[in-house]
């Protein structure tokens, strides 16, 4: 009677979830459950599957499935300069700062396809930074990583992209940093000789350095409140005293148990480690 | 409707208005929550719930991330994010790919409000100019709940709640003055 009722039940994306923990190791039982089983029956209906234990069964059996799988149930979607407010304090309040040590460590967790790296890389070469600073950006998708390590986005892109860069405080002409090719923007390798693309897991991965500024924008978001938490300590841990820790705009320390140790900057997501 | 647990208003061009009538006469005591997803600019983030709470007795507030639902309070999807609701109760943010060109998008609310509240939730579409909304209401439908438009000869832009009436059994098309007094009586 209830035709158009989604394919598939809370318990059938339990299921999913447990058998990727089983036989691949990833973890997505913190994840938030409406955002994934939305994503999990988005995928289900591109990929016209049969039944349920069809897709069941290529997810366990097929790894190039699997990947297409990790891919399309976590969100990759982000834009160069998003939230314009946010560089223009990187840029002219936490940079500077972080710019009077002898070299600067920033952790990009959760990157994505790289806009943001090279949204970073951009204002480091402006602020002559550099060539003293070393950003690793990660993410739990080899694929996007891939995507990222090119450093070419969409040409379409780019006007918006450019209006985003002069908001957040920049000055140059911004299509100095890329090469037009066919339908993709390519961009200088200079921008990413300075970058690090590597795949860390936040919910299974350890601490792997210290940093001075570590940015997660939008990937606590999908997280469950005890995951959140433990990402945060993760943070905490890897994050220098004075340094600072970025998170998305409706993201917060704020009720967790590392909030006393930090100080938040007036306005934007920004805090710094007092303690 | 045995008991209305949540109402999620959905609107676009032209329904800013309709709420700024409709708040001022809601009940100060609603026994449910109402959520309201909007199109609207990035940006003007804080703009609308002070707007908002300038007419109405009720708490309006901007939705936090993983904040739990509470009766009497009225919600406003931040801009540029998906507004979902949890099985727990709970709203969660998703910034996944736009829907029906739109983040927020009142699909994903409608679509995830009715696998929460099953037969127990109302959703309104109001005025505007493209098709969101639609999909979330037949979802609505699906599930056994209440489902309202803004009576279309009364929208500022009738596309929208007319794409509904043609798509989707639609319980009551309201008027502009007919919508507080309904949403009272469907508070206990």
């Amino acid at each position: 009677m209830l035709l158009d009722l989604p394919v598939i039940s809370e318990e059938q994306v339990e299921i999913l979830l447990s058998d990727l923990l089983e036989h691949y190791g990833y973890d997505f039982t913190g994840y938030s459950k409406a955002s994934i089983k939305r994503r999990v029956l988005r995928l289900y209906m591109l990929d016209k599957a049969v039944s349920f234990a069809e897709f069941r069964f290529k997810i366990i059996n097929d790894q190039v499935y699997f990947k297409r799988f990790v891919e399309q149930i976590t969100v990759n979607v982000t834009e160069m300069f998003r939230d314009p407010g946010f560089f223009k304090t990187l840029r002219n309040e936490v940079l500077p700062k972080l710019g009077t040590y002898p070299f600067i460590r920033i952790w990009l967790a959760g990157c994505s396809t790289g806009e943001e790296a090279f949204s970073m890389s951009i204002i480091l070469k402006e602020l002559n930074l550099l060539h003293k600073s070393l950003i690793y950006a990660t993410d739990l998708n080899p694929t996007v990583l891939e995507k990222a390590a090119q450093g070419m986005f969409s040409l379409s892109q780019m006007k918006q992209y450019s209006e985003n860069y002069i908001l957040s405080g920049g000055t140059k002409d911004f299509s100095s940093y890329y090469t037009a090719k066919y339908s993709l923007a390519k961009f200088d390798e200079e921008l990413k000789h300075k970058i690090i693309f590597s795949t860390h897991n936040l919910v299974s991965d350890h601490s792997f350095n210290e940093f001075q500024l570590i940015l997660c924008r939008n990937v606590l978001i999908y997280f469950d409140r005890d995951l959140q938490q433990k990402v945060l300590n993760l943070f905490d841990e890897s994050l220098e005293d004075l340094g600072y820790l970025a998170l998305g705009t409706k993201e917060t320390l704020d009720f967790t148990s590392v909030a006393k140790k930090y100080k938040r900057l007036p306005l934007e997501k920004i805090w710094r480690k007092v303690s | 409707m045995e008991k209305c647990k949540a109402l999620v208003i959905g609107g676009s061009a032209g329904s800013l208005d309709v709420l700024l009538k409709v708040l001022p006469n809601l009940s100060n005591s609603l026994s449910f929550p109402v959520i309201i997803v909007v199109h609207r600019k990035h940006g003007a983030d804080s703009l609308l719930p002070d707007l908002l709470s300038g007419k109405t007795k009720l708490v309006v507030k901007e939705v936090d991330e993983k904040e739990p639902l509470v009766a009497g309070t009225i919600y406003v999807a931040p801009s540029d994010y998906h507004l979902l609701i949890e099985q727990d109760q709970t709203f969660s943010l998703d910034y996944s790919e736009k829907v029906n060109y739109s983040r927020p998008a009142i699909d994903v609310t409608f679509q995830t409000a009715a696998e929460v509240y099953g037969d127990k939730l109302a959703c309104l579409l109001l005025s505007g100019s493209n098709a969101d909304g639609v999909n979330g209401l037949k979802t609505v439908k699906d599930y056994g709940g209440i489902t309202l438009i803004q009576d279309p000869l009364t929208a500022q832009v009738a596309y929208m709640p007319a794409q509904a009436a043609l798509h989707v059994d639609i319980d009551y098309a309201l008027k502009i003055e007919d919508m507080a007094p309904f949403i009272n009586l469907l508070s206990e």
